[in-house]
């Protein structure tokens, strides 16, 4: 009777908590769009940085001529004279995404611009992320953490950074598919459909086609099986949620172009295969156990062991042949630098030239994450209490991608989503046992003011029956229930007691996890407090760390705001004074925007494929003014643009940047040797500066006419005076300045039209009679 | 249309008879050149080379060089269409003319004709220089020539020199060959052998050396043999064309008619070929020989007309272009089997010599090499003498698109054979599988 009682309880209370859940998920969604909004507030609706402006004109593109002409398209105005097959070697599902978005809309009688679309795509996706969160956490813990964690999700810093309006890279979409993706997979593991198994190699594909992060969710999930596998965690949900995501995924993988081949051809993708066919081993061993009887089975293992030892010899064995017969061993530079992070460094400057690539310094730990470094151990505990397969797959995320993202900064991002689970988990767990403790304790608060810590266990029972009522659904609550559920189905298996065994074991646990009633007061608030301070933190980082376009830079002095709109006002200058077929030249850095928004061809730009030709530029800056010259007009370069801080102080300008043109085009052409730019080891352009740096290029262009500025040539940058203050430019001259100097752009003079002849001018000679030498010998003081 | 446009010009020439543009084909006969003399005696001493000058239709407008009221340009345009600079004495041009304006007339793409002598001012000396011609620097200094002087009736003047040592090229002293020697009296020159622009015309002998006829010999001549150059033409870049000569007297009508005997040869001519040498040269000086142009480049594919905007890897296209040469009067085909296209992307990937019909079409085809990228049509056109010429024309050559490619190929059939029975297999073990029980 009790029991139906609490069943008809049970059913409301999960009622209002499912239509609470969906209004919290609803509010969390509105949370995460609106916090990035704080850029188009603060400056405009514009795309931000380098990247974004690429996705953005291939959107154009897109939108403008259609899907098949987007597939093929070939690009004739960057990286001339090569050009680049877009349709080939970009990831497009951002592009497909927001493509898809405009139209609809479009065809809804919404007509929004393509800007709009593109800028708002990451802010709609990182809703789409919370969402995503909270059902792979739901699944892993339950309800509550999922809610939590899904919070948590919405503000994390570092997913902000790549996610603000305007900032329309392929991380964006991508990161929702990754966490989609993981739902969906741990969602076949725990139920076993075959449907969601589907689901999820179509999300696989979805993540392959955003981003070339896919390889860590292909490298991800075979590792969790092999976990499994060697844990004894083996069942044939665990197949059916690998091996058709194994077969599926890599075929829909191979149908995106940039992938193709990379699909198995590539060490990456490797680890998935061997797992696949250990999978198959393990299933075939298993299922033989099950025919067999003991006796037979250990005679079939031996067998079995030996010839599988020797297959996999065999597979071995021709894996290293064909991973040593490629160049790289198989693996891309990327990939490499991930494994051995002093690898870029040393062997591929292009790679870490580039800062997202750096590792990270531990203040950005701090800075991205926040509190959440410090409750992601707290969060693995847990997962261990009771250890599952959705948690064990969680913790095996954490662990990876705190490795990864100790490598290269921008991998940070992916152990965002990873930190937020954990701490999802963790809050909801601590929340739900100092609740469950000051529930406990709050009847005998009334009835008696004076709790006895000794009746906790006499009244455990009480507890038992109506800690549900406080929790809702509580992560406790909803592990008991998997619990419950799982030797149900498992029974088949005849797999039942040490199952039931555990969970008995826990309920044991959970009726002494009863804590004093002050020190669970006060845990919760401190708790609200750290919440707070996270979400003081991370709405300051929305609002002013990461909402800058970049393209607009502002400064707050004494006398006001001032805004830097050089980048635009130079790539407005190019468009309208340029020739539509004029090259212009620049460090690859400012190769998207000027494709995007000057509308000019480009040599390089950062789509980073050819190092040869990066480092043909490097080359070019790093020369002297006439070797410059015969390598720019050789590739047909009108107009040369640099970047220059030094004036307002902008800090990565191009002088900044300088000894990494150095270092690429010394890699390729070794006549430039980064030692000439050095002084004594030390970089320098003051008057102590190389005669070498002093005559690059680089230098020259910037620093040309600078000394009229202030009338000594000091640098804000570098704070100090420059070197060489007065010269002049014998093959380029300066066409356009910007208002604050940042962005000079530069024409190369044409050949001069006739040669001099070797004789100096004769006036030195003193037979002369010049007019000029009269008159200057009339102004010799001492006649 | 012809006939419209010359009334056009008519009108033009009519209402600006000063102004006069750079080498034009539409005006050949109102050009007008400036003739700058040390002194108006020269004018009748040189008027044979002047009268050339005027049958030809030019239009002459002597002046001194010392006079005020010179100005090459007015309201921005150039008054003149060439000018001679027969004042080797000048110090200094009058009015705004100096050494910066010469040259600027020269980089605007006109004519020029320098003639220097021994007495040549640092003026002079200075326009050569930056012209890419250099005298010898000491102004005494005369080519003197031991071996083959101008034998002449009353004294062996070895100053006096006839060289026969002409350019080889017919495109600059005209087909028919100069017999006789050209006397020249003057000073020498040299030129930068690294410099492409400037092309000795007349050369002295190897035994020709600069140096003061009246005095001794001190030292070793700072010019000698062949590296002299008597008289040299530099085509700037911009085809402008500039003829400088050591001598004066070369030019002047005392020479044009003397006769010439080369010491050392017995052959006596009755003329001396300078008037031959000079005029052919001005002609080429002054355009009317070895300027081309190239028009109408067009390129298409196979069997099509219309230009494409990109090609495919592997197409098939054909590409002309028109080349005519100005002779004086009208355009006329230039006919050579040298001219090359270039197909070329940071190096040419195709290079073919086209074919001429004789009337000035040059055209041919190839095939799009395996390669994508930004291409140009190239054509470099440099030969001694004649106007170069440097055309590109930018196009795009694509990869194929996804659905260009064959869709079924022969060495693939195992493949499919091998999915297609994979795939009844897997259907029949399916059924066998469900219903055999």
């Amino acid at each position: 009777m009790a029991a139906l009682e609490n069943a008809k309880g049970t059913a409301l209370r999960y009622a209002c908590g499912n239509v609470l859940s969906f209004f919290i998920l609803i509010l969390i969604g509105v949370l995460a769009f609106s916090i990035r909004l704080f850029s188009v507030i603060k400056y405009e609706s514009v795309i931000h940085e380098f990247d974004p402006y690429f996705n953005y004109r291939v959107t154009q593109f897109l939108t403008k001529n259609g899907i098949y002409d987007f597939w093929n398209w070939f690009d004739d105005r960057t990286w001339y004279p090569l050009g680049r097959v877009i349709g080939g070697t970009v990831y497009p599902g951002l592009t497909l995404t927001a493509g898809s978005l405009w139209w609809l809309l479009n065809s809804l009688n919404i007509p929004l611009s393509v800007e709009t679309v593109c800028v708002f795509t990451a802010p709609i996706f990182s809703a789409n992320a919370a969402w995503a969160t909270y059902l792979l956490t739901k699944e892993v813990k339950g309800t509550g953490a999922g809610l939590t964690a899904a919070v948590v999700l919405a503000m994390v810093p570092s997913y902000i950074s790549r996610s603000v309006a305007g900032s329309y890279d392929n991380e964006a979409v991508a990161i929702f598919a990754l966490i989609f993706t993981f739902y969906l997979y741990i969602k076949t593991l725990n139920t076993g459909s075959l449907f969601y198994a589907t689901l999820n190699a179509l999300a696989y594909f979805y993540m392959v086609c955003s981003w070339g992060g896919y390889t860590f969710i292909i490298n991800l999930i075979p590792m969790h099986v092999l976990l499994c596998i060697v844990t004894g965690r083996y069942s044939s949900r665990l197949y059916i949620a690998y091996a058709p995501l194994v077969v599926l995924g890599t075929l829909l993988a191979a149908l995106v172009p940039v992938v193709g081949f990379n699909a198995v051809m590539t060490s990456e993708h490797f680890a998935s295969f061997l797992v696949f066919i250990i999978l198959h081993v393990v299933a075939l061993v298993y299922y033989i156990k099950g025919i067999l009887s003991p006796k037979m089975f250990k005679v079939a293992v031996t067998l079995v062991v030996s010839v599988g030892v020797v297959v996999c010899f065999a597979m071995m064995a021709v894996l290293v042949a064909m991973v040593a017969s490629s160049p790289t061993k198989g693996w891309s530079g990327r990939s490499l630098s991930l494994l051995d992070p002093t690898y870029a460094s040393k062997y591929i400057p292009i790679i870490a030239s580039v800062s997202e690539h750096q590792p990270p310094t531990w203040p950005s730990y701090f800075m991205d994450i926040n509190v959440l470094a410090f409750l992601v151990p707290a969060g693995i505990i847990s997962c261990f209490l009771p250890l599952s397969d959705a948690s064990s797959f969680v913790v095996l995320y954490i662990v990876t991608s705190v490795y990864f993202s100790g490598v290269m900064v921008r991998l940070m991002l992916v152990l965002a989503p990873a930190a937020c689970i954990m701490s999802g988990i963790a809050l909801s767990e601590a929340f739900s046992v100092f609740t469950r403790s000051i529930k406990f304790q709050m009847p005998k608060l009334l009835d008696d003011s004076d709790p006895v810590p000794g009746d906790i266990t006499s009244g455990n029972s009480v507890v038992q029956s109506n800690q549900t009522k406080v929790e809702k659904h509580s992560a406790a609550d909803k592990s008991e229930g998997t619990l419950k559920e799982r030797p149900q189905k498992k029974s088949k298996k005849k797999e039942k007691e040490p199952l039931e065994k555990a969970s008995i074991k826990s309920q044991i646990e959970k009726k002494l996890l009863v804590l004093p009633l002050e020190s669970s007061v006060l845990a919760i608030l401190l708790l609200v407090l750290l919440g707070a301070f996270y979400v003081v933190h991370c709405v300051w980082a929305a609002a002013e760390a990461y909402s800058a376009p970049s393209i607009v830079l502002t400064s707050h002095s004494h006398d006001g705001l001032h805004v830097f709109d050089d980048f635009r006002e130079a790539y407005a200058w190019l468009s309208h004074n340029t020739e539509v077929n004029d090259k212009v030249a620049s460090w690859w850095d400012y190769g998207y925007q000027t494709t995007a928004m000057a509308n000019r061809t480009v040599i390089v730009d950062n789509n980073t494929w050819n190092n040869t030709h990066i480092a043909t530029v490097g080359t070019a800056m790093s020369s002297p003014e006439k070797a410059a010259w015969d390598i720019f007009n050789s590739l047909d370069v009108k107009y040369v643009l640099v970047v220059f801080g030094g004036l307002v102080g902008y800090p990565s300008d191009d002088i900044n940047k300088f000894l990494w043109m150095v270092r690429i085009g010394g890699g390729v052409f070794p006549h430039i040797k980064e030692p000439d730019y050095l002084r004594d080891g030390q970089y320098r352009i003051d008057s102590q500066a190389t005669p070498t740096m002093l005559n690059c290029l680089m230098y020259k262009l910037s620093y040309y006419r600078f000394v009229e500025t202030d009338g000594k040539g000091f640098d804000r940058v570098r704070r100090t005076e420059i070197g060489k203050k007065y010269f002049k430019l014998s093959h380029f001259e300066e066409v356009f300045t910007t208002h604050h100097w940042m962005v000079r752009i530069y024409k190369l003079k044409p050949l001069k039209n006739r040669i001099r002849g070797k004789t100096k001018k004769s006036k030195s000679s003193p037979k002369t009679s010049g007019s000029k030498k009269d008159e200057r010998v009339k102004k010799n003081p001492w006649h | 249309m012809a006939m419209k446009l010359s009334i056009f010009v008519a009108l033009i020439a009519l209402l600006l008879p000063l102004l006069s543009t750079a080498f034009s084909p539409e005006t050949p006969t109102d050009r007008r050149i400036l003739v700058l003399l040390d002194d108006q005696s020269i004018k009748s001493s040189h008027s044979i080379f002047f009268k050339s000058f005027q049958t030809r239709g030019y239009d002459l407008d002597f002046r001194l060089a010392d006079d005020p009221k010179i100005s090459l340009q007015r309201y921005g345009q150039y008054l003149y269409d060439g000018l001679i600079l027969f004042s080797p004495q000048a110090k200094r041009f009058g009015g705004s003319l100096d050494l910066a304006g010469v040259l600027e007339f020269v980089d605007s793409g006109r004519d020029l004709v320098i003639a220097a002598d021994g007495a040549a001012s640092d003026l002079i000396r200075d326009i050569s220089t930056e012209c890419g011609v250099d005298f010898d620097v000491d102004s005494a200094a005369m080519v003197i020539d031991h071996t083959s002087y101008a034998v002449s009736k009353t004294d062996g003047d070895h100053t006096l020199i006839a060289s026969d040592e002409f350019i080889q090229s017919d495109v600059i002293l005209g087909s028919e060959k100069i017999e006789a020697p050209v006397i020249f009296k003057g000073i020498a020159h040299s030129l930068n052998p690294a410099n492409s622009l400037v092309l000795k015309v007349l050369s002295a002998s190897p035994s020709a050396y600069s140096a003061n006829p009246e005095a001794e010999l001190s030292s070793p001549p700072s010019m000698s043999g062949s590296s002299i150059s008597l008289v040299s033409v530099v085509q700037a870049r911009n085809n402008a064309r500039i003829l400088i000569s050591g001598s004066l007297d070369l030019f002047s009508d005392r020479l044009f008619g003397s006769g010439v005997q080369k010491a050392g040869s017995e052959t006596t001519f009755e003329k001396s070929g300078n008037e031959q040498f000079v005029t052919e040269l001005s002609k080429w000086v002054f355009h009317e020989r070895g300027h081309l142009k190239a028009v109408s480049i067009q390129h298409h594919k196979v069997g099509e007309v219309v230009e494409p905007a990109m090609y495919r890897i592997k197409d098939e296209l054909e590409f002309s272009v028109e080349i005519y040469e100005w002779s004086g009067k009208s355009w006329q085909p230039y006919v050579s089997d040298d001219v090359q296209v270039q197909f070329y992307m940071m190096s040419p990937y195709v290079l073919k010599t086209l074919s001429t019909n004789q009337k000035g079409l040059y055209s041919t085809s190839f095939k799009v090499p395996d390669v994508y990228g930004v291409f140009q049509f190239k054509v470099e056109y440099h030969r001694l003498g004649y106007t170069g010429l440097s055309l590109s024309k930018q196009i795009p050559v694509r990869p194929f698109r996804h659905n260009e490619y064959e869709r079924f190929i022969t060495t693939a059939f195992p493949y499919y054979g091998g999915s297609v029975s994979m795939m009844a297999g897997f259907f029949v073990f399916t059924i066998v599988y469900l219903y055999n029980k």
